[in-house]
């Protein structure tokens, strides 16, 4: 037994160990543990004091128990009795005790803090380094409380040993993580900067560490690091190999301290000063150069070192993303690489190239590089690295070299592993939309994903192709006739049952003069499908069926045999049997002309972000399709949101609800009212992403901006980055708005200034008082702004709220127009029809009178017209007007230094699809603002 | 590496060192360590020494029969943790004489103070073997 005379006396210690290797079985183990903390809890409280040996080597039997999995519910006591030993080695078990198995016990706590304390006094460096030390891993809140502000006046102080100071700087670091509130930054913070000059490189390399942690969250604070952090860096990748010694790892100089310099350069700009960033410039040179020249030695761990830097080097040059130069280089050594013998250099270099194909430098660079990835794709063998090779195609796509990248993406599909198909269904469904010139190659690549890995086609995918067919009238009839061909296929997906049902429902006419796929062969092929699909398809398909009825009047007969069934009406199903009851029933009551109207083709889907990218962004985190979407700079300014065959009438929901939306993407959907017989199940669906347009600068935040003007809940704007949410209530002439703030990425904004804008005009009319916010905001965190608001005077334009801040070392600068307008400081007023009309008498004066006509924007719905002016302010007065079409409303705009009686009315023209708008009030500009504003919502 | 933990385990999957740097449970912290088990030793040496594993990365290391492994965070550059993971071993190796997987059972509690010495919360504390192996040496003598 070696290992026993290996031990250092504690004798008794390494026989249990033995004992404990010897049993034969797990309940001879337990046997033994039992046999030996019986001994144990005996001396313990035996009458005989333990010497500190016997404590120690009791205590080391407890820990060993406690690692091998069994609990442990004694002998804390006797751990901390050894906190006080003068002896290191009883002192050091105590601590492992302490920081392997803590407990928030308030009462030990006091005592092991009251230990620490005294350590920390003692100036014995040993003594000191085990207490920083068992701080550090425990790093509780009540150590915060008893040490923030103690360990930071060891650091810097003169006399403190260099260990000390290696210890001391991370178990700051370790505190300020767990609980930043508690250390608060002071004098030390400039004295910690200057330990990036210290002659022990262990201790730059611990404080390192330290810097880049407070410099993440008070940048300001630590600027002066980096022309430090530069110079430091430079010495060391100019150093020859020798000359640092016990640093030198294999003949590569301080390998992490160089990596923890270049990470601590990538919280920061490129320096400012030409000088500083200079001789950056000359550093990360050097880096690249030293990666051409010949190995100082054949060994892994030298290229390992070497690469780690070069690695580190490439990112802070892609941090950057300002020397073109460096960054062509980098993609050149990363292309070596590529084809590496090595598999973790043929990874990294994948997963950094990612990054490489968003910098508008080197995207062409990357790109040359494609055969070699597709390369990679087909034969690698870890599946790890051919994910990293499926990101990169994803990120090197562009419209010169989308379809060989999807043809390829696909071909791969077929034998991709499984824990990754769902991801690329998602990425090849992307690029084929957003590349797409030619939307029959989309049509053909969606029903070839269908086919290939149709489990992992996810409900977004299905959905957009439809709202892409739906919106392009060039591909709707190619695509009823390849879905309708794919359909023949003797087993199909259940998504393309879906896809087909859809698509046929709504452009079956357009291949019905084929006698090939006459109205009924289309309904058979349909149905022949039905039985095999499940409810919700099954519920799909019954409404593709009365579609048929009003496209194919010759299939009704047909139809509603099938509806009338047995199997149908009767249906065990609540939602299948409602629909076949109701759409038997409306097949059978409502007039050519009524069925024509209720099952009218579907409206355009309105243009919105991409709900597959954004379940990519789910998948993948934010930050790592942000960037690339980000930097391509081509949004795809898309349809959103699922369709299922909707009855004409349900395209009400397209329109903004005027019922308050939640904040936040969990937005309820509105729910169709109207024919469709359910609001279960996939109808719901429709809208179940964020209810908000992508609006990356003013243009589209215009839209969002009238969307506001009849509600005053919901999101106001969103990027791949940033939320913004509103909250208000209005009450005569004042108000008051939460604006939230909502980061969606994993990381910190720093410097986050909203600032509100008016004109000074609107200053004069517009009273709006707010308090700044923090200016960090954590990633996925969401922060709060109350605005308080008066209208003194009535007023037309909008205040502006502008957003600055940092994201990963990038300024970001957004702007939106905020939505407080003149009718939210409307009050509704009743009236008969008499003194509507006396009234609207007395107004009669043309500057009084403001008049717009105008082309309906939205389907003409009755109650989403009556709901919107209700949400505009004023009252709607029912039978006022003498023609029921018409809408009259009723109301006074409060302002604090007058009082404005409006009326309204809305005089729709439903074969025209025009609206005439007529405001009257006793102030021409107010009636002209309300015009403005209301005409905007139909 | 910040947030995340280290652990050896030998291919039975038993633990032999753990350090946490963040808080986990101890059922947390035995299925996290099955779990990374699961993963590393279907791997072979054609494979790289990272794995994705849920918001982390695992950067690994057979050793004969032990896999030394260190989860951190997906940002944080992975060839320096495989290189720290070996500069660690290369000290292990010194410090016990050629160590085998029973020195790290038997001296279990020296191996805490290695570890300390050269990571700390989560972070490289000293790369230099000399000037580890010199304080190793002078806390050895405080025995």
């Amino acid at each position: 037994m070696p290992a026993v005379s290996k031990g250092d006396g504690m004798r008794g210690l390494a026989v249990f160990i033995s004992d404990i290797r010897n049993c034969k079985s797990k309940e001879a183990e337990i046997k033994r543990i039992n046999k030996e903390l019986a001994n144990i809890r005996s001396k313990f409280k035996g009458d005989k004091a333990l010497d500190g040996y016997s404590k120690k080597k009791y205590v080391c039997k407890l820990l060993f128990i406690f690692l091998l999995g069994h609990d442990i519910d004694f002998g804390h006591m006797e751990a901390v009795n050894l906190l006080s030993s003068n002896r290191y080695t009883e002192k050091q078990i105590g601590y492992l005790f302490i920081s392997v198995l803590v407990n928030s016990n308030s009462e030990l706590i006091r005592l092991i803090n009251n230990a620490i304390k005294n350590d920390l006094a003692s100036r014995n460096p040993t003594f000191m380094g085990l207490a920083l030390h068992c701080i550090a891993n425990v790093g509780s809140r009540e150590m915060a409380e008893a040490f923030a502000g103690e360990i930071p006046k060891i650091l810097v102080a003169g006399d403190t040993m260099d260990s000390v100071k290696q210890s001391a700087a991370l178990c700051l670091l370790r505190l300020y993580r767990t609980s930043p509130d508690l250390v608060p930054m002071g004098d030390w913070t400039s004295r910690v900067v200057h330990l990036l000059n210290d002659q022990h490189l262990g201790v730059v390399t611990a404080a390192t560490s330290l810097i880049t942690t407070l410099a993440q969250k008070n940048p300001e604070e630590f600027k002066t690091s980096v022309s430090l952090a530069v110079s430091r860096l430079s010495r060391i990748v100019t150093s020859a190999s020798t000359d640092l010694q016990d640093y030198t790892y294999y003949f590569v100089p301080a390998p992490w301290l160089s990596v923890k310099l270049l990470r601590l350069l990538q919280c920061y700009p490129p320096p400012e000063d030409p000088a500083v960033r200079g001789r950056l410039t000359e550093c990360l040179e050097a880096i690249l150069n030293k990666a051409q020249e010949p190995p100082k030695s054949k060994k892994v761990q030298h290229s390992n070192a070497k690469n780690a830097v070069l690695f580190e080097a490439i990112s802070l040059v892609i941090h950057h993303d300002s020397e073109p130069n460096l960054l062509v280089r980098a993609c050149n050594q990363l292309g070596q690489f590529l084809q590496h013998r090595e598999t973790n250099l043929r990874y990294l270099a994948l997963e950094s190239m990612c990054t490489l194909a968003s910098s508008e430098f080197s995207h062409e660079a990357v790109k040359t590089h494609i055969e070699t990835v597709i390369n990679a794709l087909k034969t690698e063998r870890d599946v790890s690295v051919r994910q990293r090779a499926v990101d990169l195609l994803y990120a090197m796509c562009d419209r010169s070299n989308a379809q060989q990248i999807v043809a390829e993406m696909l071909s791969y599909l077929e034998t991709a592993d499984y824990s990754i198909r769902e991801e690329i269904v998602l990425k090849v469904a992307i690029l084929a939309e957003k590349y797409a010139v030619d939307y029959t190659w989309y049509v053909d690549t969606i029903l070839n994903l269908i086919r290939i890995a149709g489990d992992y086609v996810s409900e977004e995918v299905w959905y957009r192709v439809i709202q892409i067919v739906i919106n392009r009238d060039d591909v709707q009839g190619y695509a009823a006739k390849t879905v309708f061909e794919a359909l023949q296929a003797p087993a199909c997906h259940e998504n393309l049952v879906k896809v087909g049902g859809y698509i046929l429902g709504e452009f079956g006419n357009l291949i019905a003069g084929d006698p090939r796929s006459s109205p009924l062969t289309q309904f058979h092929l349909l149905h022949s499908k039905f039985h095999l699909c499940s409810v919700p398809t099954r519920a799909l398909l019954l409404s593709t069926y009365i579609k048929f009825v009003n496209l194919f009047p010759e299939v009704k007969g047909t139809i509603q045999d099938v509806l009338r069934s047995d199997s149908q009406l009767r249906n065990a199903d609540v939602e299948l049997q409602q629909r076949a009851v109701e759409y038997l029933r409306l097949s059978t009551v409502a007039s050519t002309d009524i069925l024509a109207t209720v099952l009218e083709e579907m409206p355009p889907f309105p243009e919105r972000e991409s709900s597959i990218l954004a379940k990519l962004k789910k998948k993948k985190g934010p930050s790592t399709v942000t960037d690339l979407e980000e930097a391509k700079r081509e949004r795809s300014a898309d349809v959103n949101g699922g369709p299922e065959p909707a009855l004409a009438s349900t395209s009400a929901v397209s329109t903004p609800s005027p019922s308050a939306d939640l904040l936040g993407l969990g937005a309820a959907p509105p729910v169709p009212a109207g024919p469709p017989p359910s609001s279960g199940g996939l109808l719901v669906d429709v809208f179940s992403d964020s209810p908000s347009a992508v609006a990356p600068l003013a243009p589209g935040s215009e839209d969002n901006f009238a969307r506001f003007v009849c509600k005053n809940n919901g999101v106001l704007f969103e990027n791949q980055l940033l939320q913004i949410g509103l909250k208000s209530e209005f009450r005569q002439n004042l108000g008051r708005m939460f604006i939230f703030y909502g980061n969606k990425t994993s990381t910190q904004f720093l410097n986050f200034t909203p600032t509100l804008i008016c004109s000074d005009d609107l200053q004069a009319n517009l009273s709006l008082q707010t308090k700044p916010v923090d200016p960090t905001v954590d990633g996925g965190a969401q922060v709060q702004q109350a605005v308080n608001i008066e209208c003194v005077s009535d007023f037309t334009e909008a205040p502006v709220l502008n957003i600055q801040f940092r994201y990963g070392g990038t300024f970001q600068n957004v702007s939106v127009k905020l939505p407080i307008t003149l009718n939210k400081f409307f009050q509704p007023t009743e009236m008969a029809s008499q003194d509507f009309f006396q009234r609207w008498k007395q107004l009669s004066n043309p500057q009084q009178e403001v008049q717009s006509i105008f082309k309906a924007k939205h389907p003409m719905d009755t109650e989403v017209t009556k709901a919107k002016i209700i949400g505009f302010g004023s009252a709607l007065l029912e039978d006022v007007d003498p023609n029921p079409a018409n809408f009259v409303g009723a109301g006074i705009i409060h302002t604090r230094t007058a009082q404005i009686g409006c009326l309204l009315r809305l005089e729709p023209n439903l074969q025209a699809q025009m609206y005439r708008l007529t405001l009257r009030t006793s102030r021409e500009t107010v009636s002209q603002r309300l015009c403005e504003l209301l005409s905007e919502q139909f | 590496m910040g947030d995340g933990w280290a652990h050896v385990q030998n291919r039975a999957g038993k633990t032999r060192l753990a350090k946490w740097y963040m808080q986990f449970d101890d059922d947390e912290k035995q299925k996290l360590i099955e779990e990374v088990h699961a993963v590393v030793t279907v791997r072979d040496a054609k494979h790289t020494n990272f794995v994705e594993f849920r918001n982390f990365k695992i950067i690994y290391r057979r050793y004969a029969g032990l896999y030394f492994c260190i989860c951190v965070d997906v940002n944080d550059n992975n060839l320096a943790y495989l290189e720290a993971i070996h500069n660690f071993v290369e000290v292990l190796n010194e410090y016990f004489h050629n160590v085998c997987e029973l020195d790290l059972v038997f001296n279990f509690y020296k191996v805490y103070t290695v570890v300390d010495e050269m990571f700390l919360a989560g972070e490289i504390r000293e790369t230099s073997q000399t000037k580890v192996l010199k304080q190793l040496l002078m806390l050895q003598s405080l025995e």
